[in-house]
């Protein structure tokens, strides 16, 4: 598994924080940069690698940070236990819809992720007993990890790049295995991935689970990080941004949706000099950059790249 | 517990008949290019909203400013058509969400940028008082709502199956290449799908506007709940869209009386999941899923 890019992100982001000292752009941006990164990549899996669209993945990621909202403030769980509490949960979760929602295909697949976003949402609003309906819970204590307490912007940017490093680590490694190449094997043609012996079903299944649970534990540490959690995080516009990132960077690209997730997390804070027009000028982004780079940005340059390159080595 | 159910079948009916509009204008537009058009909401939306400002703002009677926002939603559909569409024919289906989506957020984003964030409200097209039908009271708008959207669906049938366009753009929905060679303008028939699509949520959007009101950001949910219509139906065949935005309607409107409106949407999106998970061709079409 090729590790370039692992060891170069991994050197970008120690170094920004000696490069950038007390910069907000790096310590509370780039923290969301990185949350926004391990949901990218997990939703890229699902849909760049097995294929599957999702318009609810939001849902995932409300399912974690919820979870551990609730153990640590009602029932003063330690948030490790109910990070692993809330990953159970998520997990159980995703498998028992995996089957008959990945039986679906296209437009149907998109509506039925989209219904079960929209369904988890609204839950969270309207259970109020439980997740504190509307306004969400608040004081969510901070994450200790080993008597070392996370509780500064710079301590998060930390654990977070970390976790994210952590979740590019287990992409690649999924990506570059048996199960990948079957993955991959899946989205080029399911029909002849059958006919190779690949278990589709198991497989897609499998991938489901997977990306579900690594959005949950973004979402753990999301809530932990905020110390606070309210429906809106969790909407469908969210699962719809996140879907972004990932077609933005281009899809079945890792590292195309680690620079979508980056490049959607900071176009906001540029766009907040425009006021009124954000709105606008981030449909017009999406719209004209999938009609004229449908294989998305990240790729399209990388593409052009290695062709840049290889024109000058074969003139040399 | 039975005295409010006549006025929870108003409500559901009325808002079903919107619905049903909306999710015509998906299923037209689903058939004719095998795009699932996540901008129908704001076509809704402009429609509403335009109508708003030409006859509050600019002082046009009402019929004019109908007419007018009619026509520049049309306008806004044939050229989500011409310059998004068309120009990506052959992307994935994925690619295809997110342009609709993109032109969705695009569109939203010009609204609220033209007209602002404050909600607004149509007046109602004739009396406001009640017309009081043993338990349950209807206002004149909901029978403008319930007959104009009959009349619309009446109208788009008769297009289908009884004018050489509307069997032109069929011919095209059923293939494309063959209907090309039949010396049908294919590029044409597409323009025509999108502006009656945009003609039939504009109308919805102004039908509905005296009741429900409507804001830059209306169109969302109700493109939402057209797309479940129309897949509750059956996005194969338009009249089953229709029921679906009936059936929807009624869905809501009893679940918020009978068990909670908070939950209605909630109640109506696990309907659909289990008509996907069982019967994905839809209530009434016959067509599989697998269909992309």
């Amino acid at each position: 598994m090729p590790l370039r890019g692992f060891s170069l992100l991994t050197l970008v982001a120690i170094a920004l924080p000696f490069l950038f000292p007390d910069n907000y752009y790096v310590t509370v941006v780039g923290t969301t940069a990185a949350v926004h990164a391990m949901l990218a990549m997990s939703l890229n899996l699902l849909m760049g690698y097995a294929g599957q669209i999702s318009l609810g993945h939001a849902a995932f990621f409300g399912m974690g940070a919820y979870s551990s909202a609730i153990l640590t403030t009602r029932w003063e769980w330690r948030p490790l236990l109910a990070m692993v509490a809330g990953l159970l949960l998520t997990g159980v979760v995703a498998y028992l819809i995996s089957r008959p929602i990945l039986r679906l295909k296209g437009h149907y697949l998109a509506m039925a992720t989209l219904g079960f976003g929209i369904i988890i949402n609204i839950l969270l609003v309207q259970t109020g007993w439980l997740t504190g309906g509307p306004d969400g819970i608040s004081n969510i204590p901070p994450l200790s990890l080993l008597g070392w307490q996370v509780d500064s912007d710079l301590r998060w940017y930390g654990v977070m790049s970390a976790a994210a490093l952590l979740v590019l680590w287990i992409n690649l490694s999924v990506v570059s295995s048996r199960s990948g190449r079957a993955l991959r094997a899946l989205h080029t043609s399911e029909f002849a991935a059958q006919t190779m012996g690949i278990d589709t079903t198991v497989m897609k299944s499998k991938i489901f689970v997977l990306a579900a649970l690594l959005a949950a534990a973004a979402g753990s540490l999301f809530a932990h990080q905020q110390a606070f959690v309210s429906p809106g995080s969790f909407s469908f516009f969210f699962s719809v941004e996140l879907v972004t990132m990932v077609v933005l960077g281009g899809l079945a690209s890792t590292y195309g949706a680690i620079f979508g997730a980056v490049a959607l997390t900071f176009l906001p804070e540029l766009l907040v000099v425009f006021e009124d027009y954000e709105v606008m000028i981030f449909g017009a982004i999406l719209m004209l950059t999938m009609i004229f780079l449908p294989q998305g940005f990240y790729v399209a340059v990388e593409q052009r790249l290695g062709r840049w390159w290889a024109a000058r080595q074969g003139g040399a | 517990m039975w005295d409010q159910l006549p006025q929870l079948l108003i409500t559901g009916v009325t808002i079903g008949a919107t619905y049903a509009l909306v999710a015509l204008g998906f299923a037209i537009i689903y058939n004719a290019s095998d795009v699932v058009n996540f901008a129908q909401g704001e076509f809704v939306m402009i429609g509403a909203m335009s109508t708003v400002f030409l006859s509050g703002n600019s002082g046009l009677p009402l019929p004019l400013a109908v007419l007018l926002a009619v026509g520049l939603t049309i306008l806004v559909g044939m050229a989500l058509q011409r310059f998004a569409i068309a120009r990506s024919r052959g992307a994935t289906v994925v690619a295809m969400i997110i342009i609709t989506i993109g032109a969705s957020i695009f569109l939203r984003g010009v609204a609220l940028v033209v007209w602002g964030k404050e909600i607004k409200q149509l007046p109602h097209f004739f009396s406001e008082s009640p017309i009081v039908l043993g338990s349950a009271t209807l206002l004149p708008q909901n029978l403008v709502v319930m007959i104009g959207a009959l009349l619309l669906v009446l109208a788009v049938h008769y297009f289908f199956q009884h004018t050489r366009s509307g069997k032109a753009v069929l011919a095209c929905s059923y293939n494309r290449t063959a209907a090309a060679l039949m010396g049908i303008n294919v590029g044409m028939m597409m323009l025509i799908a999108y502006a009656l699509s945009a003609f039939l949520g504009a109308v919805a959007g102004i039908l509905i506007a005296p009741i429900a009101y409507t804001s830059y950001d209306a169109g969302v949910m109700l493109g939402l709940k057209g797309f479940s219509a129309a897949i509750l139906g059956g996005m194969g065949s338009p009249m089953g869209a229709v029921a679906g935005g009936v059936l929807l309607g009624l869905i809501e409107s009893l679940s918020a009386g009978y068990i909670s409106s908070g939950y209605k949407d909630a109640i109506g999106f696990l309907i659909l999941l289990l008509v996907l998970f069982f019967r994905p061709g839809g209530i009434f079409g016959k067509t599989s899923a697998e269909r992309v």
